[in-house]
């Protein structure tokens, strides 16, 4: 009886549907755009200027295959999770399991990666303006605890507030290109700077690693399903529109950046387009690229904890996790425990671990979740052809963007594989013992029905 | 006739702080791990450079005005509050692997999906049956 009453309870604080087109662009560019302003440009470290401009057209093939797919997937399947509630209905608990924690660990990283990025940023600014003791760790720890506390208080403010920020810091980017006058060579001086590939064809290979870091995360719109007024609409018009918006970002801050920076230099640079804006000499300039990176972050950030929040929080729902996870706030109609449960993740890997490791982890972690996306969609196909049920968008030349996509991601293993292959390894283990505690352990706790909410026919072959 | 659907037990508070801290343990002891044993960044090393002239370090005039802009100088040791750039030009990655460590990695990697998609499979064959049973 005391169950059932539970039950109907959880039933009735639901999360709310307030989010449009235009929020669903913001949590997929609020969340990748910050890969602009830093960690792109360890590509540039990895294979030189060059090759992290063929790391960063492959990449956004990849990324490209992703945002097709995924769109008519989280079309058909919208609940929140995203990918998470796609596996459950299409692979099977286990992999829903690994794909929660691949959409976890994914943000929560990139979260760490930002606030890491916004206390450097700081720091550098304050030491430029003779504050030759600033220190950064502050600052970390204030951003994460900040866009916490936002994102507990409720899910319409957060994501018009990452929709304001992630507009200007795209507009900053925008000016930036313009103001170096990529027509003259007044600022730029590619014929100078840009050298040859110095290491080579593998040295482009490698540069694939952190070339992806100018997309990912834009798979992070479908975290939004169930908080979308019209998810069919709203979700392939978002992550589209979101992607071309990467790709011309992208496009754009190679150019400037290394038309202004030795390799050597960007190649190691944390805020890229920062230092872009301090080579022109330009106070306006720095402000504003000052301003973009720290709004970049933010924006990211906030969304990171979003999307990381209702991963978890699906899980904990359906008791792949502990329950206590799974409630929503009576007040705020937020998943605030989740939320409140990842702060110190993100803490101690803001505070005590270097950005490229930091970066790593979540790239691996994103690659892992491409993997699944690819297998994911062909047995989609597979278990309801065409015609079979209602889709919202159907990605065209199947199954070739899948195939593309699994060769590319076989690329990147290897690329990270070349110089973090201790990483590869160790999240490899990870994950592991991760399944292995769900299949063996907390499997036991699960509804099995329950966990097919969708109101399609049997799976073909079942 | 409906087969019987699976009851799960109900997990107690204890349980559930006690997975809560499992979790926790196993994310920062696999993941930190490899920062906390210095293993991280072992790709890298440092190229002996000897000559730190911007000359001596292949930079042009453009790089050079560049570096100095971005408040860095030649040679090995910091001038005038400046950082010595050869710091960063003599960085590099070292891609030499070995194959044995390569197919290693690779078979974990395609090892892991393999069981986790055959698992799945299983689990979902269980969904699928109470669920369908259940909604015919």
């Amino acid at each position: 009886m005391a169950q059932a009453t539970a039950r109907r309870r959880q039933k009735r604080i639901s999360l709310l549907r307030v989010l449009g087109p235009g929020h669903v662009w913001a949590l997929g560019v609020g969340i990748v755009l910050v890969g602009e302003y830093m960690g792109w440009s360890f590509a540039v470290g990895k294979g030189g200027a060059i090759a992290a401009l063929i790391a960063c057209w492959f990449a956004g093939l990849l990324y490209t295959c992703v945002a097709i797919i995924d769109s008519e997937v989280t079309s058909t399947v919208a609940a929140a999770g995203g990918q998470y509630a796609q596996a459950k209905h299409i692979i099977g608990p286990l992999m829903a399991f690994n794909v929660g924690l691949f959409l976890v660990f994914a943000y929560t990283m990139l979260e760490a990666a930002n606030a890491i990025t916004l206390g450097h940023l700081v720091q550098t600014v304050g030491i430029m303006a003779g504050f030759e003791n600033s220190s950064d760790k502050p600052f970390v720890v204030l951003t994460i605890m900040t866009l916490a506390w936002l994102n507990y208080r409720g899910v319409y403010t957060t994501l018009t507030f990452s929709l304001v920020i992630t507009a200007i810091a795209f507009i900053a980017i925008c000016v930036l290109f313009f103001a170096v006058q990529p027509w003259s060579d007044a600022y730029v001086h590619h014929d100078q700077l840009l050298t040859e590939l110095p290491y080579g064809w593998l040295g482009v290979l490698a540069a694939l690693h952190f070339g992806m870091w100018f997309y990912l995360g834009i798979e992070g719109t479908t975290q939004a399903a169930e908080e979308v007024r019209s998810p069919a609409r709203a979700l392939p018009l978002g992550t589209m529109t979101g992607i071309i918006t990467l790709l011309i970002a992208a496009t754009m801050t190679w150019y400037v950046c290394s038309g202004l920076m030795p390799w050597e230099y960007l190649g190691q640079s944390v805020t890229p387009l920062f230092d872009a804006a301090r080579l022109t000499n330009s106070t306006v300039l720095m402000v504003l690229l000052f301003i973009g990176t720290i709004f970049s972050a933010l924006a990211s950030a906030n969304c990171c904890i979003n999307d990381a929040s209702r991963a978890w929080f699906s899980m904990g729902r359906d008791h792949y996790l502990p329950q206590v996870f799974g409630a929503v706030h009576p007040k705020y109609r937020t998943p605030y425990r989740s939320i409140v449960f990842l702060v110190p993740v993100a803490l101690v890997f803001a505070y005590f671990a270097p950005l490229d490791q930091v970066i790593t982890f979540s790239i691996l972690s994103g690659l892992l979740d491409y993997t699944f996306m690819a297998i994911n969609v062909i047995m989609f196909r597979k278990k309801w052809p065409l015609g079979s049920i209602k889709r919202g968008y159907v990605y065209p030349f199947h199954p070739l963007p899948a195939i593309v996509l699994l060769i590319l991601c076989a690329a990147t293993y290897f690329a990270v594989f070349l110089g973090y292959g201790t990483q590869l390894i160790a999240m490899m283990v990870f994950y592991i013992v991760a399944s292995l505690w769900f299949a063996l352990h907390r499997y036991k706790f699960v509804r099995r029905g329950e966990q097919f909410t969708m109101p399609w026919p049997k799976p073909v072959g079942y | 006739m409906a087969r019987k659907r699976y009851q799960p037990p109900v997990q107690s508070w204890i349980g559930q702080v006690f997975d809560t801290l499992f979790l926790l343990v196993l994310v920062l002891a696999s993941l930190f791990a490899p920062v906390y044993l210095g293993l991280v960044g072992s790709g890298k090393y440092t190229v002996e450079l000897s000559d730190t002239s911007w000359a001596g370090m292949k930079q042009n005039a453009t790089m050079q005005a560049q570096w100095e802009k971005l408040g860095y100088t030649d040679g090995a040791e910091a001038k005038d509050g400046r950082q010595p750039a050869a710091l960063l030009i003599a960085t590099r990655f070292n891609y030499n692997f070995s194959f044995i460590e390569l197919g290693i990695s690779t078979l974990v990697v395609i090892a892991y999906f393999i069981i986790v998609l055959h698992w799945s499979r299983k689990e979902y064959r269980e969904v699928i049956d109470e669920h369908f049973d259940d909604s015919e």
